[in-house]
């Protein structure tokens, strides 16, 4: 059934056919509607749930870790600032091996204060061991809710996804969204049932203590699931068109590729305006293409390694950067393409910081300057007379 | 290989942790002149002092040294020795 919703509605109705025992979440900007609407479930009994209010982002990551640890499949969301006070926790759920969901709502982080969209929050907890996805559209953020809960709960993966959408861009905004069935869903993702839970029944200890004699070989592991999980998000990709008939690429989307001699690479919702832009010059008869990120983490280097390598020119055009380095997609891209054969030139652009708009023509200037120069860290359409130029 | 083996492990695996190698200076509990006011064994911040009846010692295995039972000894008959082998 296709319904005219607002994305934040569309996610809080995919996370309902998730069938999460347990959802803690703090309020904040642009995340609020999600959570509100699950709140709203659970209080009208559509949705079985225990929905515990906590006092800060800290306390919500904390549940969701404990609910996860009993056996139970958790569910939260935030954003920005919220994201940051959950880090500590997120590290730790990763390292337990608990496969919760959390969705990342993506705006600027302070200061200064921003409520707008950009993707620097999510590149806080890059290195913790999540699975990262990006979203385009509402469609996809809805469907990669149930994804991610299969993804991460399989057996031999076991980690925690993050499912990132863009701060109002997407959550705000209204589209047509087909709408998960229940019952199919109920046979895409089956009950959660881990081999190791926390009951009195059988008392375990979560979270020892691990000496210099363990800890690398746990984090071996973790690195050695983190990678294995590539395969998994490829596998439920599939088996979600042929259960759903929809297919949004598993860990990128390739668009236009076939003799492509420039391809803009980036992560979100931009992708829908890159598209377009790159469908009016093909029809100029240039050879762009795009490359879409869907998968940040693992990063998948295979797949861009081969997506890209007969390019000539590579754009990455990034809504977050490392200050003090470089874009962080910019920065990997690059590293997956380097020392290998055929190796295209790359950019790197930072743009749309803080919910500056990315309007076709930046887009358009961005690949004119990507074609003819080799740049990184250029911020798009900066306003001169605000940085002390003229 | 990815399974997550190696976090969770049997209740009490922290005995397992003979957290007494950390020690550089351990505390002799000289006997001397014990009053059996038990502020050692209420203050070790590991719960590794023991004993009753003026005899009282700690368990190496986990005391870390820190020294906070010599240190409020009214008696000041415990004495922190530097471990040398």
């Amino acid at each position: 059934m296709k319904k005219v919703i607002e994305g934040s509605m569309a996610v809080a109705e995919a996370v309902k056919v998730c069938r999460p025992h347990v959802i803690s979440a703090y309020p904040i900007t642009p995340q609020t509607h999600i959570v509100e609407n699950l709140s709203q479930f659970v209080a009208d009994e559509e949705l079985k749930a225990e929905f515990v209010n906590v006092e800060s982002e800290f306390g919500a990551a904390s549940v969701v870790l404990g609910a996860s640890a009993t056996g139970a499949r958790a569910y939260s969301a935030t954003t920005a600032q919220g994201l940051l006070l959950m880090v500590e926790v997120l590290f730790n759920i990763a390292g337990l091996r608990l496969p919760v969901v959390i969705t990342c709502t993506n705006r600027a982080v302070s200061a200064p204060i921003n409520i707008w969209n950009d993707q620097q929050d999510a590149m806080t907890i890059r290195d913790s061991g999540w699975i990262m996805l990006f979203a385009e559209d509402n469609q996809e953020a809805a469907d990669m809710h149930l994804q991610a809960f299969k993804i991460g709960e399989h057996p031999e993966i076991m980690l925690p996804v993050m499912v990132n959408m863009d701060g109002f861009i997407l959550t705000h905004a209204f589209e047509p969204i087909e709408l998960l069935d229940q019952k199919v869903a109920d046979e895409f993702l089956p009950p959660y049932k881990p081999e190791l839970y926390l009951t009195t029944k059988n008392p375990l200890t979560f979270g020892i203590l691990a000496e210099p004699d363990w800890y690398m070989e746990t984090r071996y592991r973790l690195q050695k699931a983190i990678e294995a999980s590539s395969d998994m998000i490829e596998e439920v990709a599939d088996q979600f068109k042929k259960t759903f008939g929809r297919y949004q690429g598993g860990l990128v989307e390739k668009y236009r590729l076939d003799g492509a001699e420039t391809v803009i690479v980036s992560m979100g919702s931009v992708v829908g305006t890159i598209k377009e832009v790159a469908d009016e010059l093909r029809d100029k008869g240039k050879k762009i293409g795009v490359l879409k990120i869907r998968a940040f983490r693992p990063f998948p280097k295979e797949a861009i390694y081969d997506a890209l390598k007969n390019v000539k020119n590579v754009i990455v055009m990034e809504k977050a950067i490392s200050l003090g380095a470089t874009g962080i997609l910019y920065d990997e891209i690059k590293a997956a393409l380097y020392g290998r054969p055929n190796q295209p030139k790359v950019s790197g652009f930072i743009a749309g910081l803080g919910g500056r708009d990315i309007p076709k023509e930046s887009i358009v200037k961005v690949i004119k300057k990507g074609e003819t120069s080799e740049v990184d860290n250029l911020f798009v359409d900066l306003k001169e007379h605000l940085i002390g130029g003229k | 290989m990815t399974k997550p083996e190696g976090t969770v492990s049997k209740p009490g695996s922290s005995k397992e942790y003979k957290t007494g190698a950390w020690r550089t200076k351990r505390p002799i509990f000289k006997l001397l002149k014990c009053n059996d006011c038990r502020i050692c064994v209420a203050v070790c911040p590991d719960g590794v002092v023991f004993g009753t009846n003026k005899k009282y010692w700690a368990d190496l295995d986990y005391c870390k040294g820190c020294g906070i039972c010599a240190e409020e000894c009214p008696m000041k008959d415990i004495e922190m020795i530097v471990e040398v082998k």
